[in-house]
């Protein structure tokens, strides 16, 4: 990537579309406090480059390394994009959301309760398939998200070609390509999370289709209600389905009242909120 | 439908909350089959679906092969340990044999340059005597013996073990070793915090976090000091170029010594299945639980990126964090030489009072002492034992006086000095075992404790390694003794 001047002049609106330029309106922070106007998530499957994304946007130096599983707690940091200053939540890799390892439960309660303002997924764009049972996952909870398909070189390497054009389509969120390595796409990813996170609504985006047919009617009453009880929340089937699969920890959020909180949180009270999830985790 | 918006006051939405538990509770019963299954089914496919629309492969995978005729070889029952075992011994050989001339001229420059000059310095700014001992003599000493004898072989094998790493290696060594963890009724996923634990224990034992079942993870914790960290790299290396290169023809020696440092290194692999294999049918008994590790394609690691990162993250870390420690240690190993109590200094009356039980270990006096100066940080061990093994010896001519860590720009003169101080090939020998198994550093000690909260296994993890080196020199020296 080009050298990132910390004060760019403004350009004329013709750079706007131009990387140099967009890259320039970028100011890591590091692990600078205080606070933010956005929170962004950065989930993915492990070892698909998450925490180089991490350090390529925070200017910080979470150790990266060629094996899954090197994440093992929440690594935060922050940077500025365009006047406006993000959080960025480093989580754990995992293959999915649904079982109760530490590092799923980490990262699946940050989404849930953390309730990020976008949601990055990292996928490694060679091994497609299996990253998109996490993409879908995360799709379930927040329509608030991006899709950086990571390791495009490589993909190039093993003569693997991805529409990503298509893949937005299916999926209904931005999808950038990169090779976060050499800092390629990044400009890219920034101006996606940009938009995600100051679009007021989410487009049309996936959910599963194919709802079990041993499940569709209970799951339909039970979302049904949750809907009539909190509208405001985005995930309610994702949440039926949680619950008729028995987990504890959204059943006992349900029970304690916090999915209200979840649904009525302003913006404003953010933090405070933020701050508990973040004991939870 | 019960509630509206409107009154979504926290009472009244916990009772809501309430009610919609309970009818999940009642649909739940009259599910049929595993309604995890249907999801993930539902899941696979969804991501089938979407994938094979998006994905192509116009071009043949030729790296794809690469990939898989390399990790033929290197996850091979057959050529899989010996590949392992060559390259680690590749690396420490080029550590050995790559250090020795910038650390003689670092030792020259701190000490032997630097320290006339500040002694200097120091007469001139009229310091009185004990000040000067206390800082140029102790502190400044033991920091300038700690850089010298740590960076250069740090520079070296950091960048080379994070090359490794970076080029996705080190999933095939967790690939090889996950048999032998599940034969110990360990986690195969130790085999990660054990190869983090080559670099640090501190940062091995949070690494276990990867863990799930508390079982193994307890195993995985305790056991962590057995992967030999990089404080105690420079003591193995320093004696085995001392004491094993010694002993065949001087062009062999740094392949020799890298040899007894890889078998040290294996010895330690050793006793992590061994001990967690004796935990794991005594006070941790359990399952073992099973675990899917993927091994990532190879990645053409970037070199300078690497060289960078390591040097910053990983060298200067561990230097600074050695510094740090060896300030404080150089002031008090000064003053507890210079200290008297009836006529002879505190460290001599340590000493002396150490010595039956270090020579009975085939160790001494001195080396204990430098393990209970040195538990903040094993870095510094082998500068407090050459400074107290003058003090002891009572050796004239070497050295500022007590308490002073002299200028020793070469093994060759090491060795001279620790030889006079009653040194063998056993002690040597004895010192890289026991420098395998000892009590981990208070680090590590208070990572444990802070991960387990348990003053309990933090106490076992500690005393656990002690007794273990206890009874291995003691063990060594007895037939050592016998058959010469």
């Amino acid at each position: 990537m080009s050298a990132q001047p910390v004060n760019a002049p403004t350009p004329a609106e013709a750079c706007a579309t131009c990387d140099v330029y967009r890259a320039a309106q970028l100011r890591k922070l590091g692990l600078a406090a205080g606070a933010f106007d956005f929170v962004v998530a950065l989930a993915g499957n492990p070892n698909t480059g998450k925490s180089t994304v991490f350090n390529a946007l925070t200017g910080l130096r979470q150790h990266t390394g060629n094996w899954p599983g090197k994440t093992v707690a929440r690594a935060e940091g922050g940077f500025s994009y365009r006047d406006r200053r993000y959080k960025l939540v480093d989580l754990p890799g995992t293959y999915s959301l649904l079982s109760t390892s530490v590092d799923e439960e980490i990262a699946r309660d940050f989404l849930l309760f953390g309730r990020p303002d976008v949601t990055v997924v990292v996928a490694d764009a060679t091994r497609l398939e299996r990253n998109l049972n996490l993409v879908l996952q995360v799709l379930e909870i927040t329509g608030r998200a991006v899709l950086c398909l990571n390791l495009m070189d490589e993909a190039e390497r093993h003569g693997v070609k991805v529409d990503d054009r298509q893949l937005a389509r299916d999926l209904g969120v931005p999808v950038v390509p990169a090779s976060a390595r050499f800092g390629r796409g990044l400009p890219e990813l920034l101006a996606a999370i940009e938009q995600v996170a100051q679009a007021p609504v989410t487009g049309r985006v996936h959910r599963l289709s194919e709802e079990p047919p041993a499940i569709r009617s209970a799951l339909g009453e039970l979302t049904a209600r949750l809907r009539a009880a909190y509208p405001d929340l985005p995930n309610a089937r994702w949440i039926a389905m949680r619950l008729l699969g028995g987990d504890d920890r959204v059943a006992s959020a349900l029970r304690r009242g916090e999915l209200a909180g979840l649904a009525d949180r302003a913006r404003g009270a953010r933090e405070g909120l933020f701050a508990e999830a973040k004991e939870e985790a | 439908m019960s509630a509206s918006p409107e009154s979504n006051a926290a009472g009244v939405t916990g009772g809501a909350g309430e009610d919609i538990f309970q009818l999940s509770r009642r649909l739940r019963a009259g599910i049929e089959g595993d309604l995890h299954e249907h999801l993930v089914e539902a899941l696979y496919a969804d991501a089938g679906r979407i994938a094979s629309r998006a994905v192509s492969r116009p071009g043949r995978e030729r790296r794809a092969t690469f990939d898989a005729t390399l990790d033929r070889i290197v996850t091979s029952r057959v050529w899989g340990f010996p590949v392992m075992l060559g390259l680690f011994a590749l690396i420490f050989w080029l550590t050995i044999s790559g250090a020795n001339v910038p650390s003689a001229l670092l030792a020259d420059l701190l000490v032997g340059r630097g320290y006339p000059w500040l002694q200097e310095l120091a007469v001139a700014a009229g310091l009185p005597a004990w000040l000067r001992g206390l800082t140029i003599d102790g502190m400044y000493l033991a920091t300038a013996w700690v850089v010298s004898v740590m960076l250069p072989p740090m520079a070296i094998f950091f960048p080379l073990f994070t090359l490794l790493e970076d080029f996705g290696y080190l999933p095939r060594v967790a690939f090889n070793l996950d048999r032998l963890f599940q034969r110990a009724g360990a986690h195969g996923r130790q085999a990660m915090s054990t190869m983090m634990g080559f670099g640090c224990n501190a940062a091995g034992v949070v690494a276990t976090r990867i863990i799930d079942s508390p079982r193994e993870r307890l195993i995985a914790i305790l056991t962590n000091n057995f992967a030999l960290c990089n404080g105690r790299w420079p003591t193995q290396i320093l004696i085995a170029t001392i004491f094993i290169g010694g002993l065949v023809p001087a062009h062999f020696a740094g392949l020799f010594s890298a040899a007894a440092v890889t078998g040290v290194a294996l010895l330690g692999v050793g006793f992590t299945f061994a001990t967690a294999w004796l935990l794991s049918r005594t006070i941790l008994k359990g399952q073992v639980s099973t675990f899917s590790l993927e091994l990532p394609p190879y990645r053409p690691p970037r070199f300078w990126r690497t060289l960078y990162t390591s040097l910053i993250d990983r060298t200067l870390f561990v230097l600074w964090r050695a510094v740090v420690f060896a300030l404080p240690s150089g002031a008090l190993i000064w003053a507890s030489a210079n200290l008297e109590v009836g006529g002879r200094s505190v460290a001599e009356h340590a000493i002396t009072g150490l010595d039956p039980l270090g020579l009975a270990l085939g160790l001494n006096g001195v080396i204990l002492l430098a393990y209970v100066i040195a538990i903040p940080a094993n870095e510094i061990v082998i500068p407090t034992v050459l400074m107290l093994t003058v003090l002891s010896a009572k050796m004239t001519g070497v050295g500022g006086g007590a308490g002073v860590i002299f200028e020793l720009d070469s093994p060759e003169e090491i060795k001279r000095v620790l030889t006079a101080g009653g040194w063998t090939v056993l002690t040597g020998v004895n010192l890289m075992l026991f420098s395998l198994l000892h009590n981990p550093c208070s680090t590590t000690i208070y990572t444990i404790y802070k991960e387990t909260r348990s003053a309990r296994w933090a106490a076992l993890a500690a005393l656990l390694p002690l007794a273990i080196g206890f009874a291995v020199t003691a063990l060594v020296a007895l037939v050592w003794r016998a058959l010469s």
